[in-house]
């Protein structure tokens, strides 16, 4: 036995075996299955009775109606809209000349790019420059600059909120803990809501358009500044406490000039964070009026030109990998202290290349129109050649043999046979194992939640709708297991194919859903299984970055030490690696659940027959408490899990010896 | 509050005797546009007529269901296409709670309903009369639907009710609702190469009719009530056993501020009319000649000088 073996196998011992209440709840659930079976179940243990439901949607509207009329919410959202509105008509006047304050946009394409170069090199070199500069020329030269301005302009207000929102809700979190606790729940809520959700309320409470775009998006992109800057504040030495408190910091100081430095990484993860979700959001925010990219893209899709929707999603993902390894270079780029008496100009010489740069473009695009605006007629868009591409490879024979068999097969032998036996269960009993799986997965803690929080749904009355997306969202979360899992570990063993996997991961990511959807209805047609395969390519990221990042980051001692023990590679990879990375590949698997729930509500753009229908038929209305109904029931069967596989990898990790 | 209103207006006649004309508001007339391309062309059409006038105008992208209620609140001013099938129920409950007002309809008519391309009639050649649909419901069945039919709806939120309409007429069909417009452009793509029979819900205008030329199907023609009475139509015990009107309305719907606001574009905005072969023509520009809309609206607009210039003539005396 192996140093890591005997790790591995004390890890075991420490869990619980199953005990009684595990037999008991599940004894339960199966004396209720096979009364059914048998026909002596009465119906009412089957599923509630109508009039067991309460009418929360009607409470919900009824609530709402108070607070956005008789209170005059109304009119305080829409105050704070105006001033938002303000702001977003300043950088859309900047960006695409929209006729507002200050009236000095458009400024031209070329002077953006070169300032973005800059920027690059100056935080990673020329590698950095070339793709900053080379995302923003591909912008102008495919003819979507404007469009992509228009996403901008509102990014670069709702971002830089997120932060400071996040920031200050994060310190207050960390200073106060009552705040704290009660902040949590509403995150982990938020984390998990469809983002059809966040819509409606948006829309009512801030106007249509940019301003309901930006609410949103800034709403989204919170919770993980907000922990991440908890998470920093927390981490600071006591040393450098000690070292502030002694130089007589006041408390302002002690927060500016001690704290928050010295939880930089964590608040640039945090920042890193919010410009990812906020791209995220770019596509979504645009059923509620936000121009640019998002809207396009719907616009393109809904005339079926796959070829510019291709394009517009390329331009998404270029501008968010931009970003991304932008404000990474900036996470580990240390400040640079230059000697005393160092001129003005050397100190700030990146800033002064910058500033060069624009006004010499700036000038120079008065004179050369080319260098101002790409014309309509000029740019290199390819999205007719696209199309034909694209329908080409799904007409190959072979390829529509394939996924004809696969929809016959997977329809017809497992999903519709799985579904309907979901449905088959009695709610009681389906509660009861929902609450034995994560006390058997999490414990106590969980199974307690698992059982309020299913009670919860079940008492909503949109019962059928929940388990379908369930069933949706188990389906597609195993086969993406079963895909991802084995690749990943396979191009975990080099160090190259682990990049070049963790970058298509990002794309993959950032990449916009929506265009996932129309191949899976080419290939499958409108049913489960385009469902399935479009929300299974977005859960394998998750499976595949941690598992990646579990694998290598096994700590190289224990590898070393099974190869001594003379462990074959598949030895050494049962036993060592995989039993170590279990926890970090939990986390994946966690996170593709997440990534699933979110998923299977875009899906509805395809046709299912779940709660994302019926949160799609609430955009119609002015539903707003049905709306949140569901949204809620999306978020607490989300949560469900989410509690009872971190508690499993919380423990696993501590097991295991990995946390510090 | 039309006391204050009044009395300020009065005030402002007084200092300021030039601006005693109703004049249009120099505030932005904000026009919402959606996501198909005749829509989103025509509210560039009709802005760029407004700019003309020397008004300014902001365009919004929205939801074409949730757009009513931005209507109602004046968050933008106008709705250039309001169809009956699809938006209609969401027109009239906005309607009662107040705040929009019909604004007249366009001469195009519209019709949503059951259709299929063209190459699906060679394998069942009784269509497009109704009647055939069972016989033919082999055809369109698919793996998960065993041996019956398979109808693709439009997205639940147009509230089509092809279900009530397969079980009013007995058609042995399973009616599945597709989730967005680009749900079914994909379905008849992918059946395209092999002209694989479908029946799939569309409507007219529309950009799809250039691309895979179809027919409706025809149902029992549609009388008043037969959503509401099940006396019409065929089956005396059921609602919704007729087809869709076959010339349904296309609106245009007002924010009620606009009159005060901008006299002279909301009489304009009631002079314009639309014909299917316009509107169809706007729609042209952008999915097959790959205009952006913008340039669609304006040589549109070039074009077409005779039929939208009296219309602004008409508003200036």
């Amino acid at each position: 036995m192996t140093i890591a073996g005997a790790e591995v196998g004390s890890g075991k011992a420490a869990e619980a075996p199953p005990n009684r209440t595990l037999w008991i709840l599940l004894g339960i659930a199966v004396a209720l299955m096979l009364g059914r079976a048998l026909g002596l179940l009465p119906d009412w243990l089957i599923r509630l009775p109508d009039w067991m439901i309460p009418p929360t949607a009607e409470w919900l509207d009824a609530i709402f109606a108070f607070v956005q009329n008789d209170l005059g919410l109304l009119q305080v959202t829409r105050a704070i809209a105006g001033g938002l509105e303000y702001l977003l008509d300043a950088t859309a006047n900047l960006l695409y000349g929209k006729r507002r304050w200050p009236y000095l946009g458009p400024i031209p394409w070329s002077a953006i790019a070169a300032v973005a170069a800059v920027l690059g090199y100056f935080l990673g070199g020329w590698r950095m420059a070339a793709l900053a500069g080379g995302t923003f020329v591909w912008t102008a030269l495919i003819g979507q600059w404007e469009i992509a301005m228009q996403t901008m302009s509102v990014l670069v207000v709702a971002a830089p909120f997120a932060f400071l929102i996040g920031l200050l809700l994060g310190i207050a979190a960390w200073k106060y803990r009552a705040f704290d606790m009660a902040l949590r729940p509403i995150l982990s809520v938020l984390q998990t809501l469809p983002f059809f959700t966040y819509l409606l309320p948006a829309v009512i409470f801030f106007k249509v358009g940019p301003t309901a775009g930006a609410v949103a998006t800034i709403v989204y992109a919170l919770p993980p500044m907000i922990l991440m800057t908890t998470l920093g504040l927390k981490k600071v030495p006591p040393e450098v406490v000690e070292a502030g408190k002694m130089s007589g910091c006041t408390r302002w100081q002690m927060l500016t000039r001690v704290y928050l430095p010295a939880a930089r990484t964590e608040l640039l993860v945090g920042v890193n964070q919010v410009i990812m979700l906020c791209l995220a959001m770019v596509v979504l925010t645009a059923f509620i009026g936000m121009p640019g990219l998002g809207a396009k893209l719907l616009a393109m899709m809904g005339s079926f030109k796959l070829g510019r929707s291709f394009e517009i999603g390329v331009t998404i993902v270029l501008l968010a990998i931009t970003l991304d390894r932008l404000s990474k270079a900036w996470v580990v780029r240390q400040p640079v202290h230059f000697e005393r008496g160092t001129p003005w100009w050397q100190r700030h010489v990146f800033l002064l290349a910058g500033a060069g740069a624009f006004v010499l473009f700036y000038v120079l695009a008065q004179f050369v129109e080319i260098l101002n605006e790409v014309g309509i007629r000029q740019n290199l868009s390819q999205g007719r050649e696209i199309d034909a591409l694209i329908k080409s490879v799904l007409d190959i024979d072979a390829v529509q043999a394939v996924t004809q068999w696969l929809r016959w097969f997977l329809n017809v032998q497992i999903l519709i046979p799985f579904r309907n036996s979901l449905l088959w269960i009695p709610t009681p009993a389906f509660i009861l194992l929902v609450t034995a799986l994560s006390y058997w997965v999490g414990g106590r803690r969980p199974a307690i939640y698992a059982a309020v929080f299913f009670s919860i749904v079940a008492l909503s009355g949109w019962w059928d709708r929940s388990v379908i997306t369930l069933y949706t969202v188990i389906s597609a979360v195993i086969l993406a297991t079963l895909i991802g899992i084995p690749v990943a570990i396979a191009a975990a063993r080099t160090e190259k194919w682990s990049r070049r996997m963790l970058l298509v991961c990002d794309s993959a990511q950032t990449f916009p859903s929506f265009i996932y959807l129309i191949p899976a209805i080419m290939l499958f047609g409108v049913n489960d299984v385009a469902v399935i395969f479009s929300i299974l390519i977005f859960a394998m990221v998750p499976l595949m970055r941690y598992t990646i990042e579990g694998l290598r980051t096994v700590p190289p001692e224990m590898t070393e030490a099974a190869d001594m023990s003379g462990a074959t590679r598949r030895q050494k990879l049962m036993s060592v690696q995989i039993p170590l990375a279990l926890p970090t590949m939990a986390v994946g698997f966690n996170q593709a659940i997440m990534f699933a729930f979110f998923m299977v509500i875009v899906a509805a753009f395809i046709g299912t027959q779940d709660l994302g229908q019926e949160l799609q038929r609430t955009l119609a209305g002015s539903d707003i408490g049905k709306n949140i109904v569901l949204g809620m029931n999306v978020s607490l069967m989300a949560l469900t899990f989410d509690m009872a596989i971190l508690a499993w990898a919380n423990r696993r990790e501590r097991a295991l010896g990995l946390t510090k | 509050m039309k006391t204050i209103k009044s009395a300020l207006l009065a005030g402002s006649i007084l200092v300021l005797p030039a601006l005693a004309q109703a004049e249009d508001s120099d505030d932005p007339i904000i026009i919402p546009i959606h996501n198909w391309s005749s829509q989103i062309v025509m509210s560039n059409v009709v802005g760029q007529m407004f700019e003309e006038m020397g008004l300014n105008v902001e365009y919004v992208t929205t939801d074409s269901q949730a757009v009513y209620e931005s209507v109602r609140l004046g968050d933008v001013a106008l709705e250039l296409e309001v169809w009956e099938g699809a938006f209609g129920a969401s027109f009239r409950e906005a309607l009662e709670k107040g705040g929009l007002h019909d604004a007249g309809d366009h001469d195009a008519v519209t019709r949503e309903d059951w259709w299929y391309p063209m190459w699906t009639k060679e394998a069942c050649p009784g269509l497009p009369d109704w009647q055939a649909l069972n016989d033919c419901a082999h055809l369109f069945a698919t793996p998960e639907t065993g041996d019956k039919g398979r109808y693709l709806d439009g997205p639940v939120d147009w509230l089509k009710h092809g279900k009530e309409r397969a079980e009013a007429l007995g058609l042995n069909y399973v009616v599945i609702n597709a989730g967005s417009a680009a749900a079914l452009w994909a379905e008849i793509g992918a059946a395209e190469k092999d002209k694989k029979p479908v029946l799939v819900f569309n409507w007219t205008p529309n950009f799809a009719e250039a691309v895979w030329p179809g027919e409706f199907v025809e149902f029992p023609v549609w009388e008043d009530g037969c959503d509401t009475d099940p006396a019409k139509g065929p089956n005396p015990d059921a609602l919704y056993d007729c087809g869709n009107p076959a010339k349904g309305y296309l609106k245009k719907a007002a924010w009620d501020g606009m009159p005060d606001k901008w006299p002279s574009a909301y009489c304009v905005l009631e002079k314009i009319s639309f014909t299917n072969a316009q509107i169809a023509e706007m729609a042209k520009f952008v999915d097959t000649d790959d205009m952006e809309p913008e340039e669609a609206a304006a040589v549109w607009l070039d074009e077409n000088r005779d039929i939208v210039d009296p219309w602004v003539a008409a508003c200036e005396s």
